[in-house]
């Protein structure tokens, strides 16, 4: 697999308590352990099993992911600005590996 | 739909009947919509026939067959998941490799430049008279001046260049050359484009160019337009080229297929993409 290379979205502006919209993506196979190999050999499961999102410290997002999850998971979801800040993004790979990806943000 | 044949009809009334049951999940193709990536940059998807297509009214990008979710996927760079095979054919533009310890870079600089409208004239004939896909000028530069390996056809590192290849060109017009020493192998493409193949004895006209519109399986027919290619099929989770995709397609009539890579396939390529000139090259599409 390439290297993981999360991809960040967030809105341009927003002011003070507003909720914003979030999107991610991130590359990965997402190896369900369901399908096999030419040789007819299990392919091991290797998926991101849980993302989360935090802002200054909070948790914004923390979601379980099931091997039924297709490659290159997509998330989208709104969080709450109450001041400028800065979005932590956190995935878990089955294989213990930790991608994360800082996104300051300013609120007007 | 602006072109409603007869035949279609029954197909209509039959969606309609499927609409009842499935609150309205069936309809037919938008024709009229328009796409824009990231709300700046408009790309034709709609194109005037001309004599190399006497059996289509307009010609039509696949985009406009897909559903509304679908399209929405490739109208923001974002969301559109071939995105991330451009990002790896820029990395492994600037990688060098081989041993001659070149990148492609070293020779052809900012791809913005130098590969701008180079997918809209694909596949072209090269110096010596033979006609090439992207795919074999790659492969070429690889093995004659880099020193390296070549990639496979449908391999990661040969979608991720085609996709970053190809985006350099995006919103251009198709534009291969079919005249002079094209013309042989133009001719060879028309013919197996009408040409009967496999056990259901279909060729490519039968769906393309006779059943656009019309259903197949949960799906629609389009035209079977090439100029969204290299595309990020959702069922693969991954890029499709497009002999990939031609030998779907002729496994699909129950055939012994070409080979990607193959001078038929090459030659079919040719035909199919001037049947979509005027169509713009859309860099990376993304269908189901």
């Amino acid at each position: 697999m390439t290297d993981v290379r999360p991809r960040i979205r967030l809105p341009r502006s927003a002011s003070a308590g507003d909720s914003i919209v979030v999107k991610t993506l991130v590359n990965h196979d997402m190896e369900s352990g369901q399908r096999r190999n030419s040789a007819g050999e299990t392919i091991p499961r290797q998926i991101i099993n849980r993302f989360t999102c935090e802002f200054n410290g909070t948790m914004v997002i923390d979601v379980a992911l099931e091997p039924a999850i297709s490659a290159n998971p997509y998330m989208e979801f709104e969080a709450l600005v109450p001041e400028s800040g800065e979005f932590l993004f956190t995935w878990y790979d089955d294989n213990g590996e930790v991608y994360t990806a800082t996104e300051a943000f300013e609120v007007s | 739909m602006q072109h409603l044949k007869p035949a279609r009809t029954l197909a209509l009334a039959s969606a309609c009947v499927a609409a009842l049951w499935t609150g309205a999940a069936f309809a037919d193709p938008d024709l009229s919509a328009e796409l824009v990536i990231d709300g700046e940059l408009h790309i034709t998807t709609r194109a005037p026939s001309d004599d190399i297509t006497p059996n289509l009214p307009e010609r039509y990008s696949g985009w406009l067959f897909r559903s509304a979710e679908t399209r929405d996927l490739q109208a923001d760079d974002f969301e559109n998941p071939a995105m991330l095979a451009v990002e790896d054919g820029a990395d492994l533009w600037e990688t060098a490799d081989g041993s001659n310890g070149q990148s492609c870079m070293d020779c052809h600089g900012d791809a913005a430049e130098s590969m701008a409208g180079v997918r809209a004239r694909m596949p072209h004939v090269n110096d010596a008279g033979v006609l090439w896909s992207m795919e074999d000028y790659v492969n070429n530069c690889r093995t004659e001046r880099m020193g390296a390996e070549a990639w496979r056809w449908s391999g990661d590192e040969m979608t991720s260049m085609t996709s970053f290849i190809s985006m350099q060109s995006r919103g251009m017009p198709v534009a291969v050359q079919i005249d002079g020493p094209a013309e042989p192998y133009w001719e060879q493409g028309r013919d197996m484009y009408y040409t009967r193949y496999g056990q259901l004895e279909l060729s490519c006209a039968s769906c393309h160019e006779e059943s656009w519109g019309l259903n197949i399986r949960a799906d629609h027919l389009s035209q079977g337009q090439i100029s969204g290619f290299p595309t990020y099929r959702l069922k693969n989770a991954g890029i499709v080229s497009m002999h990939n995709r031609f030998r779907g397609c002729i496994r699909d009539t129950r055939a012994e297929t070409f080979a990607e890579g193959s001078d038929e396939f090459r030659a079919l390529e040719l035909y199919v993409a001037s049947r979509g000139m005027g169509l713009a090259i859309e860099g990376v599409s993304v269908r189901p």
